[in-house]
């Protein structure tokens, strides 16, 4: 295992040695396990308990919250960074220019909230 | 012989004032051609009027360099535009050079181009395809151009490609008949052979010397070995035999006449089939430092003018007698510039004589067509000297001019070259002398023949032919012109170009005049006008007659195509039979085999792209465990 | 942005609050970015104020003017080498020429997605929440106005894009990998038509993004574990340095390299590839498949030379043999591909594989000829899906292979140009595809990665065989009853098209219009 290339050898070792004990495990399976196929009723079900599934697997669910969701995060996200801001804007050195990215960053928020509220996404139908 | 080039280094300067922008030559056709084939039929009402204009504006441009390059000391002028591709050692610069022999051919192929041109705007009047063929005719022009004014042999290459393109595209410009289809697919094949050789010579010259740029070239080449030379000269020689129709390729080109004739004129007589002369004279420190591959020019020039002669006595077709004699003509240029020393100009001047001359022929063979219904067969002539009176006078100063009759060029261009032969050493000059010296005799019989046969003796036209006539002014005059070029231009050119050359080829000891062979000369030629007169001044038979066998062999281009047939086609088409079959067996069975394997491999990868996004996120985990096992691995096993 | 930039250092260190600094901030360097994202935000309240009718014709012109605006800017500040915000950006040679090369071809990109003369309303859906294959969703397909928020969405992804190729730290690429793939994601679920592929297409992104950036995060999280820092100039000193475990640093390093391999579309990491390239609204594809690919290469560049060139013995071999099987699965599964548009996406996966090349070679050449590939192939891909939206019947683009038999016959110029194109893919010279693959795998030689450079050869031959059996397709085969007649393209389209056919012809002929400025930019620094 020396030289550049020689500790690919330990991966190569341990990928056979993966594999050997898969092989070995399902091997052992195989010759111990008594072979009497039955075909009962309900083997092939997806569940052996509980309901029968009905109907098919594919649905379209209308979902209303997920806007509320969107803005919900959009204001979480204003206040993780307004708190850290507001213990240190007012020391010296931050001043107006700290005010001001403020500013610019709630701006932002409130036009994205400035855009929902057009598209009358906030009205309940 | 003389070999006083070899000692001196080339050297090339930069261009300056009016001349450093003499890229222009190529660019305003180039642009001209890209507007008309692009513009599509847009372009139908203006585009031949375009194309003429962009062609005259070259030649003015070409005049106004070739005044200034005169006024200079060091005449030859290079002009690197930018570095193309720098591949490892290879580094091949888009560069131009202007010297005199690249201004001389500047002046031909756009002065003679642009009176082409202007009969050509008559001459496609009713084609409907008349702006194509002037968008193809002007990219004939560029890459032309940009053949003659490179400087190094990639750049050529590039032009001599274009220009086997142009020439493609033009031969079977009326690509709906089957024979113009295939007579460019001819013409296109020989010349690819003849490419080959060239590209291997180009890939020689780099392998050897690390460079392809013409002054590092020249100035090394001492540096090689005899054999190399050879070798290198010999397969640059198998290029220009391919684009100028020299023995062994010499088929194509009279089938290339299936054109139009505006581009005979133009590519397949006056510039396009004299770029192999172009080459070899280029190359001449390649040529002068090989013997052996002077001598192999000489003699594939003398043989080729006797094969063009002896086949065109054979021939009916105007343009196909014109074409054989092109043949025959580029033979005496090939001997020339393989002659070396003083006959390198020589060649030159016939070179330019001829662009002169043949192009008035041509343009005459053309006029007479337009008259005659578009029939090409002289025996369906005669008398059309009281129809066509202007054509008739210009082709017959031409006609004097080929065969040679003093004071017209042909006599001021041709005659030299026989002498110029008489001088080589040994028994060789002998047989060379005596070869031109017979080819003009049977130059200006089969000549005679063409031109007495159209213009004189008994009406013998098709009963569908009824009122020939002259053709339009736009065609005279062009056609008047380049009878003017022919009349003058062979004293003046045989005084001035040997001088104008001398930066180029050097000093040259003049062999002087040998009045015994001029005599011989103009002889012999009288000779082959008088048997012509009498054989064929009272017509001759309208259909094929019974022959001998030479002139059997003859009018079947010497068995040429038969040749190539027997020679290349059959061992080809067996040993392509037998690859076919190894290739059916052995390697598709391995290539099948690989193929199968691929496709076999990606039906069986598609598999896994099964479109759930549940079996993509374990296969992006399975990848990601495995990145990071092999990470471990690697750093820490 | 710049509060959050400006926060960053308190994630970095715990520095007490009285050291606490207002970073420096250098605005003329950050102003390309700063110009598009606020042309963005001026684009939603554009949304806001104006009624569907006009709001398209404002939207095109001011995307373009922005993203025009913000090229002047990077173009003028092209000499600049500088570190700002506090250390979260750094703007040197790659950056500046990865953000031009966005802008570039974002611009184009604007073209193809501007195009309204192809269809009523353009590419784009209307209401994307529509539930699909409903008479409403039909109805809209057939009349609608398509939604213009495409365009504020195209500019924020932009930016994130350029951001995220100029970020130095790993926090802000993180929150720049976030503003450009959510756009992405978005916009993904927008088209008019096939609205269930267009959908399914943006879920899986989605999932598999958001899966694929919980990798780079916590990848992150283990290298800060590793190093203390999350700058790259930190990492780098850490590597040689640092105390800690190396086992943290390497499972980070495989981790972080997992979630920029799968923006770039390598194997393993490509599954989502062609089925998202095939959903998108085609403009919307060719915008991924230029810009996104030339983000994910900066990104990816800008980590292993600067943060972890030291360690690179140890990633070297993981990351070429993703390469080979990048370039070798791409290749093969393009070979049995019926619909152009996953052709083109598997193709764009073996052209990552042939960028890796570049990346692992970890020299100066492997660096410039990437960056040149990048634009090279950006362009290429362009007009390649640019030609896609043009073939089209009554049910819009008509994407299955054995509707462009026969192409050739019916157009011969747009098949002349997409066979162009595809010898361009296929690396025939005297096109950028030849150029720009010769110099990566000139690089792989250099930096002695001659095993990729093999592979990536081989990997070119197979390729090849897909591209020609399109144009063998186009030209030899009898045009049937379904071959679709090809729209006339609009003006922006063809715009777009003769840009990236010009490009992919100027940088095959004349490589050196570019590669000068790529060998210069080849610097980054620390």
């Amino acid at each position: 295992m020396t030289g550049y290339l020689g500790s690919y050898a330990t991966l190569g070792l341990l990928l056979l040695a993966g594999a050997l004990v898969f092989v070995a495990a399902f091997g052992a399976n195989r010759v111990l396990r008594p072979s009497r196929p039955a075909d009962t009723p309900g083997k092939w079900e997806n569940y052996e308990c509980g309901l029968d599934p009905v109907g098919g697997d594919w649905a379209q669910v209308q979902v209303r919250y997920y806007v509320y969701a969107y803005l919900y995060v959009l204001f979480a996200v204003e206040s993780v960074f307004i708190f850290p801001w507001a213990v240190v804007f007012d020391r010296p050195g931050f001043g107006t220019a700290a005010v001001v990215e403020m500013g610019i960053f709630v701006g932002l928020l409130a036009l994205g909230l400035l855009y929902a509220w057009r598209k009358r996404v906030l009205r309940w139908s | 012989m003389q070999l006083t080039t070899l000692a001196e280094a080339v050297s090339f300067t930069s261009p300056s004032g009016v001349l450093s922008s003499f890229w222009l030559l190529i660019a305003i056709p180039l642009v001209s051609a890209a507007i008309l084939l692009l513009l599509g039929r847009r372009a139908d009402r203006w585009g031949h009027l375009l194309g003429v204009a962009s062609v005259g504006a070259a030649f003015v441009l070409g005049l106004v360099y070739f005044i200034s390059l005169s006024g200079l000391d060091n005449k030859e002028l290079s002009l690197n535009l930018f570095r193309f591709m720098p591949v490892g050692d290879l580094k091949v610069d888009v560069g131009l050079l202007y010297d005199p022999l690249s201004a001389m051919f500047v002046l031909l192929i756009t002065g003679v181009g642009f009176l082409i041109h202007v009969y050509a705007v008559g001459y496609m009047e009713h084609d409907p395809g008349r702006r194509r063929f002037f968008g193809y005719f002007n990219l004939f022009v560029a890459a032309m151009l940009l053949l003659v004014l490179g400087n190094n042999y990639v750049m050529l290459y590039v032009g001599w490609e274009g220009v086997g393109l142009a020439s493609y595209l033009l031969i079977s410009f009326w690509y709906l008949r089957p024979s113009a289809a295939t007579a460019g697919k001819k013409a296109f094949i020989m010349n690819r052979v003849g490419d080959a050789g060239f590209v291997i010579g180009i890939f020689l010259l780099f392998a050897t010397l690390g460079t392809v740029q013409y002054d590092e070239v020249f100035n090394n080449i001492s540096k090689l070995s005899a054999g190399t030379v050879t070798a290198v000269g010999l397969l640059l020689l198998i290029g220009a035999c391919g684009k100028s129709g020299q023995f062994p390729l010499q088929a194509w080109l009279p089938d290339a006449m299936e054109g139009p004739t505006p581009v005979s004129a133009l590519i397949h007589a006056a510039t396009m089939v004299t770029a192999g002369v172009y080459l070899v004279a280029r190359s001449h420190p390649i040529f002068d430092a090989s013997e052996t591959a002077k001598t192999v020019v000489v003699c594939i020039g003398a043989l080729t003018l006797l094969i063009g002669c002896v086949i065109g006595c054979a021939k009916d077709d105007i343009k196909r007698v014109l074409a054989w004699s092109t043949v025959s003509q580029i033979g005496y240029m090939f001997l020339a510039v393989g002659l070396g020393g003083a006959a390198y100009a020589l060649g030159l001047i016939h070179l330019l004589a001829h662009g002169f001359f043949k192009a008035g022929l041509f343009l005459g063979a053309g006029s007479v067509m337009h008259g005659m219904n578009d029939q090409t067969d002289i025996r369906r002539f005669g008398g059309l000297r009281r129809y066509m009176p202007i054509t008739w006078a210009t082709t017959g100063l031409g006609y004097l001019a080929l065969i040679g009759i003093p004071p017209l060029s042909g006599f001021f261009s041709k005659e030299p070259i026989i002498v110029s032969a008489y001088h080589h050493e040994g028994w060789l000059g002998w047989v060379l002398g005596t070869a031109a010296l017979l080819g003009s005799g049977l130059t200006a019989f089969y000549m005679t023949r063409l031109f007495v046969l159209t213009f004189h003796g008994p009406k013998r036209w098709t009963d569908d032919v009824k009122h020939p006539h002259e053709s339009p002014k736009i065609m005279t005059i062009p056609l008047v012109l380049l009878a003017v070029g022919s009349v003058a231009a062979g004293g003046l050119l045989a005084t001035s170009v040997p001088d104008w050359l001398t930066p180029v080829f050097g000093e040259q000891v003049e062999h002087g005049e040998n009045w015994l062979v001029t005599g011989l000369t103009i002889l012999v030629t009288l000779g082959g006008v008088g048997l012509a007169w009498v054989l064929f001044s009272k017509g001759t038979a309208p259909q094929e007659a019974p022959a001998g066998p030479v002139v059997t062999a003859a009018r079947n281009n010497l068995y040429a195509d038969a040749f190539n047939e027997a020679v290349f086609e059959m061992p080809g088409k067996y040993l392509t039979r037998a690859l076919v079959y190894l290739d059916n067996r052995g390697i598709d069975g391995l290539v099948n085999g690989l193929a199968a394997a691929v496709g076999g491999g990606s039906g069986r990868l598609r598999r896994a792209q099964t479109g759930f996004v549940r079996s993509y996120a374990l296969s992006i985990l399975g990848g990601a465990l495995l990145v990071v096992a092999a990470m471990l691995a690697v750093t820490l096993g | 942005m710049s509060p959050v930039l400006a926060l960053v250092p308190l994630a970095e260190e715990s520095v007490p609050a009285e050291t606490f600094q207002l970073p420096q901030i250098d605005y003329a360097a950050l102003a390309p970015m700063l110009i598009l994202f606020g042309v963005a935000c001026v684009g939603i309240l554009v949304e806001a104020a104006f009624r569907r009718f006009p709001r398209a014709r404002i939207q095109l012109p001011l995307a373009l003017l922005g993203a025009l605006a913000a090229l002047v800017v990077v173009i003028m500040t092209a000499g600049k080498r500088t570190i700002t915000a506090g250390g979260a950006i750094t703007i040197d040679g790659p950056a500046l020429f990865l953000q031009g090369s966005i802008l570039v071809l974002g611009i184009v990109a604007l073209l193809l997605i501007g195009e309204r003369t192809l269809e009523r309303g353009g590419a784009f859906v209307a209401q994307a929440a529509v539930t699909a294959n409903t008479e409403a969703d039909r109805s809209q397909a057939a009349t609608s106005e398509g939604a213009s928020e495409v365009f504020p969405l195209s500019m924020f992804a932009l930016g994130g894009m350029m951001l995220f190729s100029t970020a130095n730290d790993l926090l802000t690429m993180f929150v720049a990998l976030e503003v450009f793939s959510l756009p992405l994601y978005l916009l993904c679920a927008l088209a008019r038509r096939r609205r269930l592929l267009s959908q399914e297409a943006a879920l899986k992104y989605f999932l598999l993004g958001s899966f694929a950036s919980a990798f780079f995060l916590f990848g992150v999280a283990m290298i800060y574990g590793f190093a203390g820092r999350v700058d790259f100039s930190g990492i780098d000193q850490a590597v040689v340095g640092s105390a800690a475990s190396p086992l943290l640093l390497y499972i980070g390093l495989a981790l972080l390299v997992i979630g920029l391999l799968f923006k770039a579309a390598a194997v393993p990491f490509h599954v989502w590839t062609p089925d998202v390239y095939q959903g998108a609204p085609t403009p919307i594809t060719a915008l991924m498949a230029a810009c996104t690919k030339v983000a994910a290469f900066g990104g990816l560049l800008r980590v292993l030379y600067v943060a972890f060139g030291r360690s690179q013995w140890d990633f070297q071999p993981v990351i070429g043999t993703v390469a080979v099987l990048t370039m070798i699965v791409g290749a093969v599964l393009a070979v049995t591909q019926t619909d152009i548009k996953r052709l083109l996406a598997y193709s764009s996966i073996a052209n990552a594989g042939y960028l890796l090349i570049g990346v692992v070679a970890l020299n100066k050449e492997g660096l410039s000829s990437s960056l040149f590939y990048l634009v090279a192939y950006g362009f290429t891909v362009l007009a390649a899906f640019g030609v896609v939206t043009l073939v089209r019947d009554a049910d819009g683009e008509a994407t299955h292979l054995s509707r462009w038999a026969g192409l050739g016959r019916r157009s011969p110029l747009l098949a002349g140009v997409f066979t162009f194109i595809l010898l361009a893919f296929a690396g025939i010279p005297l096109t950028s595809g030849f150029t720009a693959k010769f110099g990566v795998f000139a690089a792989g030689v250099e930096g002695g990665q001659t095993w990729l450079v093999i592979a990536g050869v081989v990997s070119s031959a197979i390729l090849a065989f897909p591209y020609l059996r399109v144009v063998v397709l186009m030209w030899l085969s009898e045009p049937s009853e379904s071959t679709p007649a090809v729209s006339i393209p609009g003006a922006l389209t063809s715009a777009a098209l003769m840009i990236g056919t010009v490009a992919t012809l100027v940088l095959g002929v004349v490589p050196t219009v570019l590669l000068p400025i790529a060998t210069r930019a080849a610097e980054f620094i620390r």
